[in-house]
């Protein structure tokens, strides 16, 4: 039980996908101009890297363990992209809401590295299955948290006064290198 | 050797997800109408909402089920209401072309202005100091938060004074939505005499407001020959299904509020 705390505080903050690995940085810069699109966008990557986790860490633990690990990337990549197709069909079939309040996020997750890096790290790290899941779940949250954070750090930028040459896009990087930084804080906590 | 395996893993985990996904979309497919999407590739897609449903989307979805009528479509006019007709089978009752139309003729000149407004650009940031600059605290302001709220650019600010262009106008109804005072309403295209004021105060008072105010005397009413015109809260009112067109109400006038 306090493993699993553990594993997700880290999640959240020490190992942020965003903030502190550097993964999905494009739908972190691309969502997140609105918090109601980018919490959407959250739930459906958290979503997805729950389930990923858990078909992806079977198959390399029973499948191409310990001979065939070079063909991790590829093999994880081939069902992630389906297990994506497959719960858009099954939310459009059997939870319609959901699968409108989603809209275009669930088929842009299909290249999100931050799915595939989740999936990654759970074997580099060698956590066991259980682990792997929650490690999902805190990854997936940190992104959430990221998110929304950035979304309201997007929403100051809308009325702050930029100067002329660094209106746009040139803003909005560096201040995503500054919340990156401010999450530089929590290196250390939890070991 | 080395590679067949691999090669064979990677092959059948690719087909397991293949199938599986081709089983998944056809046992789990929702049934789209048809009909649905033929009656949204009619409409023009302004996504107004003049309608009354959630865009363009929401109105094919409610055609198709047969809770709408197909005449709702402001910008499409009577030819998408008759293609819309022609694919639900139904026959088309012509709705009356309506316009915006902003009853004020206080700007630029009639109206007296209480103080010289210099902040920001907008109808409604100017109604929050005082009712806004002017001493009529019905009148357009004149910033044209209406001309911004058109989605079809057909409003424009002359000399402070909002024109609606009757060409562009679809009646969406955005513009009615936008006004702070609610000075627009949609009226008949071919309304033949309109009320160009909207103050209800007494007549003392609207005098001292604007030159072209309405102050309700009552001339109007008593010189109409079909009683389509009253005067209600202080400020004349037409009723558009009596009214002939005649104009001898606007004749009468004194103070040109008829126009």
């Amino acid at each position: 039980m306090k493993m699993i705390f553990a594993i997700i505080l880290a999640g959240l903050l020490t190992n942020n996908m965003v903030l502190a690995k550097f993964l999905g940085i494009c739908p972190f810069l691309g969502v997140s101009k609105k918090v109601n699109t980018a919490v959407s966008m959250s739930i459906a990557v958290t979503l997805v890297m729950v389930v990923a986790t858990a078909v992806t860490w079977p198959i390399y633990t029973y499948l191409l363990y310990p001979n065939f690990t070079y063909l991790e990337t590829i093999v994880f990549i081939l069902v992630i992209a389906a297990i994506v197709q497959l719960i858009e069909i099954f939310l459009k079939r059997f939870i319609p809401p959901i699968y409108k309040a989603l809209g275009i996020y669930l088929p842009l997750i299909t290249t999100n590295c931050a799915v595939l890096g989740i999936t990654m790290l759970n074997i580099t790290n060698q956590m066991n299955f259980v682990h792997s899941l929650f490690n999902a779940l805190g990854a997936g949250l940190g992104f959430m948290l990221a998110m929304v954070l950035f979304a309201g750090v997007r929403g100051k930028l809308e009325t702050a006064d930029i100067p002329e040459f660094l209106k746009g896009l040139p803003i909005t990087l560096i201040a995503a290198s500054l919340v990156s930084l401010s999450f530089l804080g929590f290196a250390g906590i939890g070991g | 050797m080395d590679i067949l395996l691999p090669v064979i893993i990677v092959a059948v985990i690719g087909l397991i997800a293949g199938v599986g996904l081709a089983l998944a979309s056809k046992f789990m497919a929702v049934p789209v109408d048809e009909k649905q999407e033929k009656l949204r590739a009619c409409l023009p897609g302004a996504n107004c909402g003049a309608c009354g449903f959630s865009g363009c989307d929401g109105y094919a979805e409610a055609l198709a089920k047969g809770e709408a009528e197909p005449n709702k479509c402001a910008p499409g006019g009577s030819t998408t209401a008759e293609q819309l007709a022609e694919i639900l089978g139904v026959s088309v009752t012509e709705s009356e072309p309506m316009i915006a139309f902003i009853a004020c003729n206080g700007r630029p000149d009639n109206a007296v202005e209480k103080y010289t407004y210099t902040g920001m650009e907008s109808c409604t940031a100017a109604s929050i100091l005082h009712g806004g600059p002017l001493t009529c605290q019905f009148g357009c302001i004149g910033f044209g938060d209406c001309a911004k709220a058109c989605p079809f650019g057909a409003i424009t600010v002359e000399n402070g004074r909002p024109v609606v262009c009757k060409d562009l106008c679809m009646a969406c109804g955005a513009c009615v939505k936008a006004c702070p005072k609610a000075l627009i309403s949609l009226v008949p295209k071919n309304a033949p005499i309109k009320v160009a004021c909207s103050n209800k105060q007494k007549g003392a008072a609207v005098v001292k407001a604007c030159k072209a105010s309405c102050i309700a005397c009552g001339m109007c009413e008593r010189t109409c020959p079909n009683g389509a015109i009253k005067v209600v809260d202080n400020c004349a009112v037409i009723d558009y299904s009596i009214c002939t067109g005649c104009g001898q109400c606007k004749d009468a006038c004194k103070r040109g509020a008829l126009i």
